[in-house]
């Protein structure tokens, strides 16, 4: 057993740390992720050089990693710092490509951006309630419906969409200037957009593409995990600075033993979180993936809103200030409950696997 | 024990129900119910149309223009206005500084003060916090000097909400930095126009502008509009913070949650059919309906014993900490009940240009974050259960 990480993940992770530390001060992530395009393309490029693209693939395509801790290295260090760039639509495009055996050269030089468009407004989290649909039209197909809050759409050159055929879900590839496509800023900052499908010309990748979709998803899982557990311990040092520093009734607040005993209520439960999403990156591709990508995800969503609502609270007023970065972090930390499955979809799951067994 | 209201209290309810049904005007309960930034006209058009039937100053004795309600009226008359999605009442010059004058003020600073208030003349915003004095707010810096018939102020508030509308500042102040703490401090009555303010904005989490900076730089009153005896600003303090409790609870605004978490989880798709027959989510909404049913009688109980022994008592920080913890919990319900459709920055995406997935959705996730301030200001829930230990359980 060892719990340590590779050389050269680690390598790439202090890599990563340090160049993000240094290229994302809050302000400047501030300012990229609310203002179109909703990312900083200059940074995009640096961050496909340092390798973050090919770290999420595995070498058989063309990368040098694409496992579970591969994907948790380089999404912790972009939770601790917000970054913005559409990395997430880029890793579950890159496992859907594996799946499809196509070529992902495009992807992972960061030539052509991915967006992965499965969620509808009626369908949030899950495939099997989609309604976009395929037709054959000639020796092709097109797609007709819409796909919501698709992350990184609004600067998609690809979307790999979701769409019934036959009564299966199946994979395909629509070139962006088919598509009528709507950006916007999120809550949390970064961009995703609209994308109606109307007869739009599209690629068939796999007809039967539910397990390659639900790989993708946990890869996805991993990573949004790993992004949390990233900007959950920045959020709690930054707090436990605060506890430190401010100073009411002549003491610092941490002096104060209801203020400790609830930091340390956040330290159990981000230990918690990062322990289960080391377990769900370690199954990643494996039979159990599944499983304890859901696991992940519930306790992730339970653990980041606690985090994110007793930060502010123990930080008092200057959290709920734009100005003040933790109102950024429990914004992010908020709302990727909603990526993927929520806490309650996923707890769902495992109540069903529990049934069935 | 009897847990109905009066015959005279239902048929209260019914004339406060036909008269907002009559007078609450759609455009405004319209922007309330979307969950949109009023704008100060629209603030000011509920003013006067409560005003001009005698049903603005709800807290006040009828010598100055109340309308002589008991505190289960008002109860009654806060929860039909949250039902019909009317603003809420701005509070400052109403439910503070208006109790204030009437019990500290002189008689000319309530003839002065007290119509203009009611009339709409002067909006009024709260000058306490300062970036130092928060829940410590008797350690509060701002200077006032005697200078002959003039006060010089010097210093900085912050957190003001509202600020950026006011015409005036009631300002706790330093006035005897020797004196202890609480002693040396007074109340004093600041024009918004003086030369030497400056109002600065401060972006909430959510992007919303509703609190400010104030700056004061030799900023010169009379004299005169010191409220009360000079060093005895503290004593008003307290009182204005017993006064601020009545409709802690947010009785009425948590039932208003509740029905549009209802009415959400029924539009919202969730695994082929509608999110309330979800049995995780519905025992989420079935756990805050049953939470708030109990801090309803839990808050007649309390305004009841109020009616009775004439003022409330230091158990109503039990209203503060779970009526805030009980409406916090509805607003992370609706953002929860949307999903990712819950995600885009309120603005972007409108019924208008995308018809972003149930009408209702684009202010949800906003409304959550800004929510988070109510168990910060107003003594946070962890001074409030501070409060308690040395009150109730007298630890
Ligand atoms: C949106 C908003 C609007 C506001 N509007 C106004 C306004 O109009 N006018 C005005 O004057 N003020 C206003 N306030 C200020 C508000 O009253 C203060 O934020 C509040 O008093 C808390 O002070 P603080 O923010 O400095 O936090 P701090 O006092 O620094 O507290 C930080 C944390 O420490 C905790 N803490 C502090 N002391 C203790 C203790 N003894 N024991 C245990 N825990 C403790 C607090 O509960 C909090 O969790 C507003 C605040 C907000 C957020």
């Amino acid at each position: 057993m060892d719990f340590n990480l590779t050389e050269d993940r680690q390598m790439l992770a202090d890599t990563l740390n340090r160049f993000l530390a240094e290229q994302y001060a809050v302000e400047h992530r501030n300012k990229v992720a609310y203002d179109a395009p909703f990312y900083d393309p200059s940074k995009w490029d640096q961050l496909v050089e340092l390798g973050v693209l090919f770290a999420l693939a595995p070498e058989d395509a063309g990368g040098f990693g694409g496992t579970g801790f591969d994907i948790s290295v380089v999404f912790e260090a972009m939770g601790r710092q917000l970054t913005p760039e559409p990395v997430l639509g880029a890793l579950m495009a890159s496992r859907l490509l594996v799946s499809a055996g196509e070529d992902q050269e495009a992807l992972l030089a960061g030539a052509t951006k991915y967006a992965v468009g499965f969620t509808e407004i009626d369908a949030p989290y899950e495939l099997e309630y989609i309604a976009c649909t395929a037709s054959a039209k000639g020796e092709g197909y097109t797609l007709s419906g819409r796909k919501s809050t698709v992350y990184g759409g609004q600067i998609a050159d690809t979307f790999l969409i979701a769409a019934k055929l036959d009564g299966k879900v199946a994979l395909f590839e629509v070139q962006a200037a088919d598509a009528n496509v709507t950006g916007y800023a999120m809550m949390d900052g970064s961009g995703a957009a609209e994308v109606q499908l109307d007869d739009s010309p599209a690629r068939l990748l796999m007809a039967d593409a539910a397990d390659a979709m639900e790989d993708a998803i946990n890869a996805g899982i991993v990573a949004l995990c790993a992004e949390a557990v990233g900007a959950m311990d920045v959020t709690h040092a930054t707090t436990v600075d605060y506890l430190k520093q401010r100073k009411q009734f002549g003491i610092p607040i941490g002096k104060f033993q209801v203020l400790q005993h609830r930091a340390v209520d956040m330290l159990t439960e981000i230990e918690q979180a990062r322990s289960i999403t080391i377990k769900a990156a370690a199954e990643l591709g494996g039979e159990d993936a599944s499983r304890y990508a859901s696991m992940a995800k519930n306790l992730i969503g339970r653990a980041a809103r606690l985090i994110a609502e007793e930060a502010v609270q123990m930080h008092g007023g200057i959290a709920m200030t734009w100005e003040y970065p933790i109102s950024h972090f429990a914004k992010r930390l908020v709302m990727l409950d909603a990526q993927l499955g929520d806490t309650d979809y996923h707890l769902g799951r495992i109540m069903a696997a529990n049934r069935a067994a | 024990m009897d847990l109905s209201f009066s015959a005279e209290d239902i048929a209260f309810r019914e004339e406060v129900r036909a008269y907002l049904a009559e007078n609450l005007p759609t455009h405004i309960s319209d922007a309330v119910r979307a969950g949109d930034e009023l704008t100060k006209e629209v603030m000011e058009e509920w003013h006067a149309i409560l005003n001009a039937n005698g049903w603005l100053a709800t807290t006040w004795p009828t010598e100055f223009g109340g309308p002589g309600w008991t505190p289960v009226q008002r109860h009654i008359f806060e929860e039909e206005c949250c039902r019909a999605y009317a603003p809420r009442i701005v509070p400052f010059g109403l439910s503070m500084l208006g109790p204030v004058l009437q019990a500290f003020g002189s008689k000319e600073q309530q003839d002065h003060y007290l119509p203009r208030i009611l009339d709409g003349t002067d909006w009024w915003c709260q000058g306490y916090s300062e970036p130092g004095a928060g829940s410590d707010l008797a350690s509060l810096k701002t200077r006032a000097v005697r200078e002959g018939d003039e006060w010089v102020i010097n210093g900085q508030k912050t957190w003001t909400t509202l600020g950026q509308h006011a015409d005036w500042i009631f300002c706790l102040c330093r006035t005897d930095p020797d004196a202890k703490q609480q002693s040396g401090i007074s109340f004093i009555l600041v024009d918004m126009q003086t030369p030497g303010i400056e109002v600065r904005p401060i972006k909430l989490i959510e992007g919303g502008h509703e609190v400010n900076e104030v700056f004061f730089t030799d900023v010169r009153v009379p004299y005169g509009n010191l409220v009360g005896e000079e060093n005895k600003g503290w004593t008003i303090a307290k009182y204005l913070l017993t006064h601020e409790r009545t409709g802690i609870a947010g009785v009425g605004f948590s039932m208003q949650s509740l029905e549009e978490v209802k009415a959400l989880a029924r539009k919202v798709q969730r695994g082929g059919r509608p999110l309330i027959e979800d049995p995780l989510f519905a025992s989420r909404v079935a756990q805050a309906e049953i939470d708030l049913e109990a801090m309803k009688i839990t808050n007649l109980r309390m305004l009841f014993k109020a009616q009775q022994q004439g003022a409330p008592g230091p158990e109503t920080s039990i209203l503060k900490i779970k009526g805030t913890v009980i409406n916090q919990e509805l607003k992370d319900l609706a953002r929860r009940a949307l999903g990712p459709a819950a995600a885009p920055f309120p603005g972007y995406v409108t019924d208008g240009n995308l018809m972003f997935g149930p009408a209702d959705s684009a202010n949800n996730a906003a409304r959550y974050f800004n929510n988070r301030k109510t168990s910060i200001f107003g003594g946070s829930n962890e001074i409030q259960r501070n409060i308690l230990t040395k009150t109730m359980l007298e630890l």
